[in-house]
């Protein structure tokens, strides 16, 4: 189990330094000077190329790749000075480095973003599997009825609704046109200031990402459930005398469980690692958002956070799910 | 077990008597499905008494697991159409609620099925399973007596080291433990019926019979009555005292284990003697097996639903076996052998050209 872990953590650091490499590859040899947007923006739009040379080489652009991601790299481990206009910083490790836009720490903004990712996933995950799974086993216990098929065809209609749409018109119809109190300040409030605004700020948006997803649970877990309850251990289970309800969740849902776990680790990785049309739309200011502000102003050290964060969010998930399967799944060991 | 329990249980089985534990009667399984009705099972009747087993023998799909599956109640109602009779210790069991049913199931009727690997939980502990069908009809008993009564049932049944071995998941038991743990779940709360649907057809030869001796055991021991499902004539031959053959969901002969085996009077019977291998035989000797397909159960064929792959049909006069279904009546033998089929003298068919290709041995003697 141990060596396992640290196979896989191993394996994961590999992912990481990959995904790394790729960001400032895509940075150095892309076609557009890096150091465009910020030349531009601080110089009112009048960037003159003497002036964008200048700030190539403020930001270290004009250093060959391997110099620059050797620098970020001892960063990450024993912290570095960064030189910013004519002041050196220093930067503590673990240093992300510093926002290219607005001159803070990249640590210290990420710090700033999280909670407010972290509430849109746990709320936004919790609703997935609280209509998800449900809806999932009822229809898979009315398999072939009408009730059964009007709910898988509504469901698929409504997945294939684009989800940006869906959460747009969403927000419209029930912030703006009809101004429904619950739903009507959007947006992230700190939870430990005050936590009816923290709820009411994230309620639609964890109704957005939790009626959207349902409909991907519901079909995971009716064509799991449909499975299972097919099998010959369920026959077993009714032969004992056992109720049906019995038979559903305790021999059924089990099992069932198994896939949909699966899954929702991945998913839930997913929302960890920023939603970036869930916190546009609904006005919150996480990790997805500040990622997109990044990449428009090609804040390369942004740019590269998220992206790692993201990674090491999939990373983490994907160990944890393998784990679950074990304990889930008694016959799986792992090795 | 509390006092108003054990006298439901005893008023199950002093109804039955004199009489046979299980009746049924004329009972038929219909499933609609999108190519019309299948009628998997048709104007089937048999008894067990209690004490005795009835083979049930025939081809997969024959009938033999949906007759049995019926007795438990455990065909879908939406999903199916069931008629005629199944008394249970002089309970009709067709028609019967739900929750009067899930009394009588794993209690006074339980059920070993065929593939242990698949019938038990896969994610949960053999004891927990043998525990859960305990407490289902022990609802006063405690997490330990159930315990302690799996651990009881799985050294009855002959699992080693039983208090280590029942925190086990099923996949650390071998096949034959496995199988045995089944068995043990079917009778841990001493049921009066016991249906066991091919229980030793996923194991290997030796551990077959150490499962039919066990079974055999078992029943001694608590009286109760068995089926026992097969398509293997030396299951039958080993455990029967009477003997049901299906074919196409009908029952084609009906009589004593004995006077069946040695002497069949329908045409299918014959050809499952001749399909058995012999182990002394000479290894150039051919197996006989029985030509064509079982018929389809949505559109069975007219008049005997064996005829087409009946060597005997030209016997029959007036083509009447491909116009009349045979009825299911005593033949030359008694009222105790029952046969579906228009031969007039089977007997001497089967002893002048059956008999002579499976053991002519047994003509010479004569």
């Amino acid at each position: 189990m141990f060596a396992y872990i640290v196979k896989r953590a191993l394996a994961g650091v590999l992912v990481l330094v990959l995904v790394s490499m790729a960001i400032f590859l895509l940075f150095w040899y892309g076609p557009n000077s890096p150091a465009q947007p910020i030349c531009d923006q601080q110089t009112s739009n009048r960037c003159s190329p003497a002036r964008l040379k200048i700030y190539e080489e403020r930001l270290g652009y004009n250093n060959p790749v391997y110099v620059e991601y050797g620098k970020f790299i001892k960063g990450i481990f024993v912290g570095r000075d960064i030189q910013v206009g004519s002041t050196p910083r220093h930067c503590e490790a673990p240093c992300l480095g510093i926002s290219s836009r607005t001159d803070n720490f990249v640590s210290d903004e990420m710090i700033e973003r999280l909670p407010a990712t972290l509430s849109v996933a746990f709320g936004g995950a919790f609703f997935y599997l609280l209509f998800g799974v449900p809806i999932g086993v009822a229809a898979a216990r009315r398999r072939g009825t009408v009730a059964d098929k009007a709910l898988v065809s509504s469901f698929l209609t409504l997945s294939s609704v684009p989800y940006y749409l869906f959460a747009l018109m969403l927000w419209l119809y029930l912030t703006v046109i009809f101004e429904i109190p619950i739903f009507s300040h959007t947006g992230y409030h700190k939870l430990t200031e005050n936590p009816w605004n923290w709820f009411t700020g994230m309620f639609l948006a964890w109704m957005a990402l939790g009626i959207f997803g349902c409909t991907q649970y519901t079909r995971y877990t009716r064509g799991a459930m449909v499975e299972a309850l097919n099998e010959d251990y369920i026959r077993t289970a009714k032969a004992k005398g056992l109720a049906s309800r019995a038979v559903v969740y305790r021999h059924g849902l089990r099992a069932a469980l198994v896939p949909v776990v699966t899954i929702f680790g991945i998913d839930f990785a997913t929302l960890l690692a920023g939603t970036i049309i869930t916190e546009r739309i609904f006005d919150i200011q996480g990790i997805g958002w500040w990622g997109l502000e990044a990449v428009r102003a090609r804040d390369l050290s942004v740019v590269a956070a998220t992206t790692l964060f993201g990674a090491v969010m999939l990373i983490v998930a994907n160990l944890i799910v393998d784990m679950l399967y074990s304990v889930l799944d008694p016959r799986v060991r792992l090795s | 077990m509390t006092d108003e329990r054990r006298d439901e249980k005893r008023e199950v089985a002093d109804t039955s008597g004199d009489d046979a534990f299980l009746v049924v009667d004329d009972l038929t399984v219909r499933f609609p499905t999108e190519d019309g009705l299948l009628t998997a099972v048709s104007g089937l009747s048999y008894e067990v008494r209690m004490g005795e087993t009835l083979g049930i023998v025939g081809e997969s799909g024959s009938g033999k697991s949906v007759s049995s599956l019926a007795v438990l109640g455990l065909h879908d109602a939406k999903s199916s159409r069931i008629s005629g009779s199944i008394r249970v210790g002089g309970t009709e069991v067709i028609g019967l609620s739900e929750s009067r049913m899930r009394k009588l199931r794993g209690n006074a009727v339980s059920m070993i099925f065929q593939d242990a690997l698949a019938a038990l939980h896969p994610f949960y502990k053999i004891g927990g399973q043998l525990a859960e069908a305990y407490q289902v009809h022990h609802p006063n008993a405690t997490k330990r007596d159930a315990r302690r009564k799996a651990i009881e049932m799985l050294d009855r049944v002959g699992i080693p080291q039983p208090d280590r071995r029942v925190d086990d998941f099923p996949h650390q038991f071998s096949g034959g433990m496995r199988q045995r743990a089944m068995i043990a779940m079917g009778l841990i709360n001493d049921p009066s019926l016991l249906i066991a649907d091919e229980p030793t057809t996923a194991l290997d030869v030796t551990v077959q019979a150490q499962i039919l001796d066990l079974l055999q055991d078992l029943q001694r021991e608590f009286n109760s009555a068995v089926i026992i499902i097969t398509h293997d004539l030396g299951v039958i031959a080993e455990m029967a005292d009477d003997v049901l053959v299906m074919y196409a969901g009908r029952a084609v002969e009906y009589g004593p284990c004995k006077e069946i085996l040695t002497h069949p009077e329908m045409p299918y019977t014959w050809g499952l003697l001749s399909s058995v291998p012999e182990v002394g035989a000479d290894t150039d000797a051919r197996l006989i097996p029985i030509p064509g397909n079982p018929p389809s159960l949505l559109s069975p064929p007219p008049g005997c639903s064996f005829h087409p792959r009946c060597a005997h049909m030209d016997k029959v006069p007036g083509n009447l076996c491909s116009t009349e279904l045979p009825e299911l009546t005593p033949g030359s033998r008694g009222s105790g052998h029952l046969k579906r089929c228009h031969l007039a003298d089977p007997d001497r068919v089967f002893e002048a050209e059956v008999l002579p290709e499976i053991a002519p041995e047994l003509v010479e003697e004569n």
